[in-house]
């Protein structure tokens, strides 16, 4: 079950002729890819591909009826080679991931598939996680497109040129023999617009009958001579193949322009935020008329000679707008250019920044630089009137007053309790050597934890401690311990990491949180999921896996907020003698979604009169002294700090906010590094029964007595 | 908006900044709707990811009237803020609003900002060893600088109030701003249609217009707390703080003891004068040190009647809920050992049986439910050994503690006023419970073995900060070598 549910959104892909489709980017290409014909998809979830899945999650239905088969892959690689089939067959097919992580992964598949190339068209849709919001490196998809000769395609952002470039990329794909790629950036992923609707096409050619007539061609094959073929083919055959067809569809486009001795060239992906800065520069209006000539290239790769020829010969200069570092476009086109002694001056990095989001705001000082290079005086000079200080007084105000608020834990988290006990054993044993994976687990890094020295990639925790397998007869010394989450380890950290070390004889700890889904992703469901799925193998234990390549020392804690368990396994893997890696699986379900199930059952149950019991936590704000050592050993969202209603005392109290959902630990934080009495646990029942009732009367009766006793001791002795 | 005759058209650009998981994607997604059905072309653009957990994120809508776009035409729509091209931000909370301002995005030529101002405090506010909270007035006070206008109050407590969310509180703000060009009813319609919790959410829509007026509101001042009259006989600076002091006193003990606070207290007040700066710090940390924290006062404090009526308002208990309150408490068995009184420590001390079995009941925490009548009873039992506090253990030593303290702030005062108050403020660092308690202890014993050589307040003020920056002590060290490092030079 994933984070977010598309159930409503997907009926849109109902949608047929005539009709307007109303939704976000990611909804509006798996529609295209229906009218495009497909008859597979698979992939892997990550923002901002992650909807993407969950849309074609829960369009299975609408899939099925059509014959388009769909699947959860496994990582990049497994969605990348779900391609092969487009290999011998006629079959469209797509797989989506985000990128570069994912097409790091695939790489292996991409290349193999492109050398031989494609009968189908075979598109590869990667989510560029790149600029503000991203959570990745920060690389481009560009150099996996020309290191394996992949076409890319980067369509300007809004949905009729995004549907019809993934119907206009299957073509392309056939048209050259060769996969393509269609590169999305994040906010056109999650971009709001509309575009007419065609009908959905049914797979001209089945899966069905590529297996009940199967066909080879060895020549498609990756082995010699055949690969020394491809290359050759790629270059003489599938290049200029994809060139005309791109020039033949007019893929990419020229808007023309007054100021015609200049010209900007552009990653179509580029073009809103191009006529923003334009219109802010007063060079275009809201409609995309600029006064500079455009040339748009939906298509990144291959470039097209001619094109771009035509579009620079008899200009003084032009501009190339692509985001990322290095320049390959730029390259490409200087070298094209200066190859056909066209003597136009090529600007890009060096008026625009190397590195870096390209925003309105740097594309509008770029821009009025290369323009002013050519036409003095033709961009108005912004900015603010002169005298008026008060943007400069705000900021000065606020300085050193908002504080970064990144990402971390929810309110609840089941890894939470995993990383106060690491805290809590670092007090005995020391700081260790901790290496973190990709997922949520990889928050401990920042505060209140400060716990995580690397992360080396999905799965690959346990293998980036690989270094530290140390001898322990003839360098006994501390050991190290790796973090992966459960979607890390389907990955390939069962793999990778895991089997890697019980191979190596490794006595280092891996620690894999075993929350039931793929958390950071949105929520999905994998192999070790503890509910039943009733579209995909679920509750296949972590355990049984681990075991299964040979490890030996192997403990579940099937509830991490047992902080005292937490911290007495976790002090064992570091100090036992037993040989061999020690894992550690630490299981609580994933409170965000746990939350997402279990509200609306409560709140059912209490509407029906069930007797129910919620409970929270809270803080006494008189016995708490505002030291927040409970904060710093947990960080939960709902553990807050609120004034101090002592007026002696001026450090804020903690304070725990109606948010909470009871999950225990901060009780156990204070029993564990008896920190304070001020938690107190409210169990609220809701619809108490007889026995309730009795025996809350009896005691409010007994209680209500002392109380008013104590008050009145307390009362004369103030007197 | 541009009022020139010749302005070309240009789309409406609205900033969103939120929290994860606040609603700011439901705030833009009716945006959107609004929009789109009153006669506009809108576009929204998110970043959910990662910031959804816990983050500040950014969702950006334009929206461009139907009627301005020429035949053939299509408005292109920006994709990210620009600075000093955003029309309207709403920030859910004050320091988002901070953040809006830095990124530029809020400028006086343009920009209405509205703002909900309470806090949802960040993590290095919330994990500070003392009070770590930016200064709100400052962000405030740039919100008003910054934007063209500015509207902000609590949006939040509003929609608590009418058991809404903020998104809709802020939904109903942008209205009451009438900065767009839709009315009233085409945003409840927006919400109507919308179908989600929409009672609730026209309530705090409702609510929120009606609010209006609290733009330019002054923030309620607090109610002068009513004194005691034991402080009547002080100046005026101190007044507050000596009533608060004794209140604490006789409640913590008896009135003989707050007694003994006025007397402690009297020789700095009457040695200092306006504007009292070291006898109303005395004043504070006096009446702290004397009311420590043992295990006989969480008990009174827990057991009363007014705690109980706190955690019920605080968690909501409802007519035919019940609450039952479990408390966590892990004694030490010192903590036991030097709160008892003597005829009792003794036996616990030397009887090996029952200083076993103390053993065994400190070892673990302890889950105690106050609602029950066992759990009751045993604080109960504890609190009542309030009468016997001036024969434990505990008591001998912090009123020793105190005695010291006070003698050297008295001696210093002598020489150094400033240095006085520093040292009479360095008490603070002494608070909590067990470890947090004496970690605070041997900070503040360390820092005060060192005030008879230390020159400066500056300095003490220094090494008080150093102990409260960090747990391990580490800063601390560090302030220490420097300071040992500057008396070798």
């Amino acid at each position: 079950m994933a984070e977010r549910s598309f159930k409503k959104e997907v009926q849109s892909l109902y949608l047929g002729a005539g009709d307007t489709f109303r939704g976000e980017g990611i909804l509006a290409i798996t529609k295209a890819l229906l009218e495009a014909g497909v008859a597979y998809v698979g992939g892997y979830q990550g923002s901002p591909i992650s909807h993407l899945m969950d849309v074609l999650a829960d369009a299975e239905p609408i899939l099925n009826e059509l014959g388009v088969h769909y699947e959860s892959s496994a990582n990049e690689a497994t969605a990348a080679a779900m391609l092969a089939a487009s290999v011998n067959y006629p079959l469209r097919g797509a797989c989506a991931f985000k990128a570069p992580v994912g097409t790091n992964v695939a790489a292996d598949a991409i290349a193999n598939l492109s050398s031989g190339g494609v009968t189908g068209g075979a598109m590869i849709i990667v989510g560029e996680d790149f600029g503000e919001g991203s959570s990745i490196m920060q690389e481009r998809s560009h150099a996996y497109a020309m290191k394996s000769q992949v076409w890319l395609i980067d369509p300007r952002p809004n949905l009729p040129k995004i549907v019809e470039c993934v119907k206009k990329g299957f073509e392309l794909s056939e048209a050259s023999n060769t996969p393509v790629m269609l590169e999305v950036r994040i906010r056109t992923c999650h971009v709001t617009g509309q575009f007419q609707t065609s009908d959905n096409i049914r797979p001209a050619f089945s899966r069905r009958e590529a297996l009940e007539t199967p066909r080879r061609d060895v020549s498609r094959i990756v082995l010699p001579p055949a690969s020394f073929v491809h290359e050759k083919e790629k270059i003489e055959k599938r290049w200029p193949a994809a060139q005309a067809y791109i020039a033949a569809n007019a893929m990419n486009e020229f808007f023309d322009g007054d100021v015609s001795d200049i010209g900007i060239v552009m990653q179509g992906g580029m073009y809103n935020t191009t006529l923003r800065a334009l219109e802010l520069n007063g060079l275009a209006d809201a409609f995309g008329h600029s006064r500079i000539p455009l040339y748009v290239l939906n298509v990144t790769y291959p470039l097209v000679d001619a094109e771009l020829q035509r579009f620079a010969s008899g200009k003084r200069a032009i501009l190339v707008v692509e985001e990322g570092a290095p320049e390959y476009i730029e390259q490409a086109i200087s070298t094209m250019l200066r190859r056909a002694d066209i003597q136009t001056r090529v600007h890009g990095k060096d008026v625009l920044p190397m590195a870096g989001d390209y925003t309105g705001a740097v594309l509008q000082q770029g821009f009025a630089k290369f323009v002013e290079t050519y036409h003095a005086g033709m961009v108005p000079v912004a900015g603010q009137k002169a005298g008026d200080n008060r943007v400069k007084a705000a900021l000065a105000a606020l300085d050193g007053n908002v504080q970064g608020r990144p990402p971390s834990f929810c309110t609840g988290c089941p890894e939470r309790p995993i990383f106060t006990a690491m805290k809590l054993v670092e007090r005995e044993l020391g700081e260790h050597h901790v290496a973190c994976d990709i997922g949520c687990h990889l928050f401990s890094i920042l505060p209140p934890f400060n716990l995580g020295a690397t992360t080396m990639g999905y799965g690959l925790g346990g293998a980036s401690i690989a270094a530290f397998n140390m001898r322990a007869e003839t360098e006994p010394t501390k050991r190290a311990i790796a973090v992966m989450g459960d979607g890390g380890f389907w990955h390939n950290g069962l793999v990778s990491s895991v089997g890697n070390a019980v191979f190596n004889k490794t006595d280092n700890v891996i620690l894999i949180v075993d929350n039931g889904y793929t958390s950071a992703t949105g929520g999905q469901d994998i192999l070790s999921s503890h509910h039943p799925n009733a579209e995909r193998s679920t509750q296949n234990p972590i355990e049984k896996a681990v075991r299964g390549v040979g490890a030996k020392w192997v403990r579940t804690i099937t509830r991490t907020y047992d902080l005292e368990k937490m911290t007495r396994v976790l002090r064992e893997a570091l100090t036992t003698a037993a040989k061999g890696p020690k894992i550690i699986i630490a299981q609580s379900e994933c409170m965000l979604n746990k939350q997402r199930r279990v509200k609306p059952q409560m709140q059912k149950a209490i509407a029906d009169g069930k007797r129910v019991v919620r409970e929270r936590f809270g803080v006494d704000p008189d016995t708490c002294t505002g030291d927040h050592s409970c904060i710093r050993l947990s960080g939960c969202p709902s553990l807050t700090v609120a004034p101090n209603p002592n007026p002696l005392r001026r450090e804020p109290v903690t304070k725990v906010i109606n948010s909470c959902v009871g999950c225990g630990l901060c009780g156990e934080v204070s029993h564990a590094a008896i920190l304070c009495p001020s938690f107190y646990k409210a169990a609220i029942i809701n619809n108490p029964d007889g026995r309730d009732r009795f025996r809350d009367r009896w005691r409010k009766r007994i209680i209500g007595f002392l109380q008013t006793r104590h008050a009145a001791r307390v009362a004369r002795a103030a007197a | 908006m541009s009022a020139t005759p010749h302005a070309p058209a240009r789309a409406i650009r609205i900033a969103v900044l939120a929290m994860g998981g606040e609603g700011g994607g439901v705030l833009a997604g009716w945006l959107i709707d609004l929009a789109e059905g009153n006669g506009y072309v809108a576009q929204m653009t998110s970043v959910p990811g990662v910031a959804q957990r816990t983050g500040a994120t950014i969702y950006y809508i334009e929206m461009f009237p139907q009627a301005a776009i020429p035949p053939g035409a299509a408005p292109v729509l920006a994709q990210l803020p620009t600075p000093g091209d955003v029309d309207i931000v709403l920030a859910s909370e004050l320091m988002e609003a901070g953040r809006a301002i830095q990124r530029g995005i809020v400028t006086p030529d343009r920009t209405t900002l509205i703002a909900s101002t309470h806090r949802v405090f960040a993590m290095t506010e919330r994990i500070a060893m003392a009070d770590g909270r930016v200064d709100e007035a400052a962000i405030t006070s740039a919100c008003r600088t910054a934007a063209q206008r500015f509207i902000g109050y609590d949006m939040l407590a509003l929609a608590e109030r009418e058991g809404s969310v903020i998104s809709a509180a802020m939904f109903g703000a942008l209205a009451a701003s009438r900065v767009l060009p839709f009315d009233r009813a085409a945003f409840e319609r927006t919400i109507t249609q919308g179908g989600v919790g929409v009672a609730s959410s026209l309530r705090a829509f409702a609510a929120a217009c009606a609010g209006e007026t609290m733009e330019a509101a002054a923030p309620v001042a607090a109610p002068a707390p009513r004194l005691d009259a034991a402080a009547e006989g002080f100046p005026a600076e101190l007044r507050e703080i000596v009533s608060a002091g004794v209140a604490q006193c006789r409640d913590w003990q008896d009135a003989a003891y707050a007694q003994r606070y006025l007397a402690r207290l009297h020789p700095f007040v009457a040695a200092d004068h306006a504007p009292y700066m070291l006898a109303a710090e005395v004043a504070r940390q006096l009446a702290l040190a004397m009311t420590y924290e043992d295990t006989i006062r969480v008990a009174d404090l827990k057991i009363r009647a007014s705690r109980f009526a706190r955690v019920e308002q605080e968690v909501g208990i409802k007519p035919g809920q019940i609450l039952e309150i479990h408390e966590y408490l892990h004694p030490r068995l010192q903590e036991i050992v030097e709160t008892v009184p003597a005829w009792l420590r003794h036996p616990i001390q030397s009887l090996p049986p029952l200083r076993w079995l103390v053993g065994r009941l400190t070892r673990d925490g302890k889950v105690v439910e106050t609602t029950s009548i066992r759990g009751f009873l045993m604080l109960y039992a504890l609190a009542g050994l309030r009468r016997w506090r001036g024969s434990n253990l505990r008591d001998a030593v912090e009123q020793a503690s105190i005695e010291t303290w006070l003698d050297l702030v008295r001696q210093t005062a002598l020489r150094d006023g400033k240095l006085a108050v520093e040292l009479a403020m360095l008490r603070t660092l002494v608070k909590g419970y067990s470890d947090t308690h004496q970690r605070g202890y041997a900070n503040f014993n360390r820092i005060v073995g060192l005030v008879p050589q230390l020159a400066s307040a500056d300095t003490l003020a220094k090494l008080r900060m150093a102990a409260l920056a960090d747990e391990n002590g580490a800063a601390l060290e560090r302030a220490l070598a420097e300071l040992g490092g500057a008396a070798a030079d």
